[in-house]
């Protein structure tokens, strides 16, 4: 295996590591802070792509063919409120009135969330894909002789952005601090006088906010959009989540690097229709092994 | 002590500061007992055993415990094909029938258990494609796969289930929903499973004489009956009341000395031999099987019967799976509708009817001692 192919694999893994990222980090923040595994994440990403697709489609008289990144980080921004708002109502209508009830029925009600908003999606927009209105340029430049195009620049570029920008709200804002103290003792944070209900709020919304635009800008990206892509991202965020230990932010992040260069190795070893099942295997091994994750804390839980 | 009651959310008493506090991840001593055994506690999703539900058990919930019920829907199902013997009318209440026994078994890990399998159809498919592959290829009888596939089911269960089953419930939720993915895509890829093709031409158990699909309808309708009673006897005995046990507190089961894990890993599996034989049966009432069949969306229609039909309930699952199984057949062309009206109604029944929509009262009436000593306890309970 020669070099340049080597560092092509690894940008690759790393292009497809922070779209997984940005989703994996709003499961693990919902993990981290209520315990809930929201299914309905994955579907929240598609919501962005969708919310994006819907946007362009209303303004593509204004753009043209061609998006430059500015107007599609405009767009971002507003699929990124409307998904967030999306977040916040589901948690609001599903997730809080179920808050202290038996996990299995908020597991229950989370895989109702995510059927509801799937087939909300097809019944609105119908079952067939779609096709995003605007494409990105395909010039790229090669380092080394590795081949990467700006939009796939950018887009990692945006992704770190937001990913930066979280990591320092939480470990530096006042209503970081409360998410954290949450996450440790929610009991004690209401004795505190902190609103434990309106950081939870705030936490969803934070995190459908980043998983819309992981979904516009992959909607951007691959320019094909559908109903049930949320479904398999969602379960990659998650082993991401697993990977790097869940509830643990920068956890999340690594464990999407991880992720994304160990699909793009296994892909190029065993096949791109192996992706799917590589990674899932990845993440049965990884719970057998090491259940906290690389960065994890305590995952089991005793009396 | 039944400081179980705590985070109990019906309970007037509770202020809604109290109601709206999430679980605790590292609180100390009291509090966290208070808190992690609320959660692991799934006794609302259960049956009507919670204190003071019993007497709002409605006629119809009623009408499908009492014990001719049962009876009754066995005489119509044998006899269906002198009332209506239509090729139609036969193939849906053949599938309906497979359909009966996957809720049943998912029932056991989900309803008896409190254990969420999201990719219930792995199991399914791992029954169908055993029996298809060795029926086509080998040009074995289906009767004599039967051993294999419960083997491949049970081996199946022991890859997923070994190693999740000792953490949070949770991890098994979407562990075993990355499972049903990774069963249909490797079915899928493979070769001797016939890819995207998958595999045709599957033999049936013989006609005995009969129609060959009223002979199959009759094979299935009394398999299917044997797996409905086997599930309720087996939640009924001591084994059942384990995984009711561990459903309801799985730290207070560990304290009176249950194998937690034992038993988990007993209930997930005894659910993966019941998928794999009710594979068995589609493969032979299909004849050809694909990958599509078993996606995630048929592990979720599996799920939605046993919680529609009320978790642990076995009338009510049976229930519950004739509906969703036939509900396609009354309402074509609307199938997207029908999985939104699905998914809301999964959110909705878990905030407002956790019981399912047909309560059933399991084996153990409420006693009044108990009853009594939920409320005395109450003042210590608040914290």
């Amino acid at each position: 295996m020669d070099f340049e192919y080597l560092l092509q694999l690894i940008l690759n893994g790393l292009f497809v590591g922070s779209f997984y990222g940005l989703v994996a980090l709003g499961y693990s923040m919902v993990y981290g802070i209520i315990k809930l595994l929201n299914f309905a994440h994955g579907d929240i990403y598609m919501l962005g792509a969708f919310s994006g697709y819907t946007l362009l489609t209303i303004g593509a008289g204004v753009i043209g063919g061609q998006a430059s990144i500015a107007v599609l980080v405009v767009i971002m921004l507003i699929a990124m409120v409307l998904t967030g708002t999306v977040g916040l109502i589901l948690e609001r209508v599903a997730y809080r009135p179920l808050r202290g009830a038996p996990r299995l029925s908020v597991l229950i009600t989370a895989v109702g969330a995510s059927f509801a908003l799937e087939y909300g999606i097809a019944v609105s927009f119908g079952p067939n894909p779609r096709v995003y209105p605007v494409r990105l340029g395909n010039e790229a430049f090669t380092i080394f002789g590795a081949r990467l195009t700006y939009a796939q620049l950018a887009m990692m570029l945006i992704a770190v952005a937001l990913m930066i920008g979280l990591d320092q709200a939480v470990r530096r804002t006042r209503s970081g601090r409360a998410m954290r103290a949450i996450s440790q003792d929610p009991k004690a944070c209401l004795l505190m006088g902190i609103n434990v209900d309106s950081v939870i709020t705030r936490t969803f919304f934070i995190g459908s906010a980043l998983a819309g635009a992981a979904g516009v800008m992959s909607g951007a990206y691959y320019g094909k959009i559908d109903f049930l892509m949320g479904f398999i991202i969602g379960l990659k965020a998650f082993t991401a989540a697993v990977i790097g230990g869940i509830g643990n932010l920068r956890g999340a992040v690594l464990g999407a690097i991880v992720l994304g260069l160990l699909e793009s190795f296994g892909t190029a070893w065993l096949g791109s229709e192996w992706r799917d099942v590589f990674a899932f295997g990845f993440l049965i091994l990884f719970l057998t092994v090491r259940p906290t994750g690389l960065l994890g804390e305590r995952v089991t839980e005793r009396v | 002590m039944s400081i179980d009651d705590g985070s109990r959310p019906e309970r007037p008493s509770n202020s809604s500061a109290n109601r709206s506090r999430p679980d605790a991840a590292d609180a100390s001593g009291f509090v966290n007992a208070v808190d992690d055994r609320g959660d692991t506690k799934v006794a609302l999703a259960g049956s009507g055993l919670a204190p003071g539900k019993a007497s709002t058990v409605n006629p119809l919930s009623r009408l499908i415990s009492h014990p001719l019920f049962g009876l009754v829907v066995v005489v119509l199902a044998i006899a269906l094909p002198f009332i209506n013997s239509s090729a139609y009318t036969i193939r849906i209440s053949t599938d309906a029938l497979i359909f009966v026994m996957l809720a049943v078994g998912l029932n056991i890990v989900v309803g008896y258990c409190g254990l969420l399998d999201l990719g219930y159809a792995a199991f399914f498919a791992i029954g169908a494609y055993t029996a298809g592959v060795l029926t086509t290829t080998f040009g074995w009888p289906v009767i004599a796969t039967i051993p294999f596939v419960v083997v491949a089911a049970v081996i199946g269960g022991v890859l997923i289930g070994g190693p999740t089953l000792r953490l949070r419930s949770d991890y098994l939720a979407i562990v075993t929903l990355g499972f049903g993915e990774i069963v249909r895509i490797t079915a899928n890829n493979l070769d001797f499973t016939g890819g995207p093709n998958g595999v045709f031409g599957i033999p049936d158990f013989g006609d005995f004489g009969l129609r060959a699909d009223i002979a199959t309808y009759w094979v299935v309708t009394v398999v299917v009956g044997l797996a409905v009673l086997a599930s309720a006897r087996l939640g009924r005995g001591r084994l059942g009341r384990a995984w009711r046990f561990v459903r309801e507190d799985e730290d207070a089961a560990e304290a009176m000395g249950i194998h937690t894990y034992q038993v988990k890993f007993a209930a997930y599996v005894t659910g993966a031999i019941f998928g794999g034989l009710a594979g068995v049966l589609f493969a032979v009432h299909q004849t050809a099987i694909s990958p599509p069949s078993f996606n995630f969306l048929y592990s979720a229609l599996i799920l939605m019967a046993v919680v529609l039909g009320g978790m642990g309930s076995t009338p009510g699952v049976v229930v519950g799976a004739i509906v969703i199984a036939l509900l396609p057949e009354l309402l074509r062309g609307a199938e997207n509708w029908r999985y939104l009206v699905f998914g809301v109604l999964l959110i909705v029944v878990m905030i407002f009817r956790p019981q399912g929509i047909w309560p059933h009262r399991v084996g153990e009436k409420p006693a009044k001692a108990r009853r009594k000593r939920v409320v005395e306890d109450e003042p210590e309970v608040i914290p």
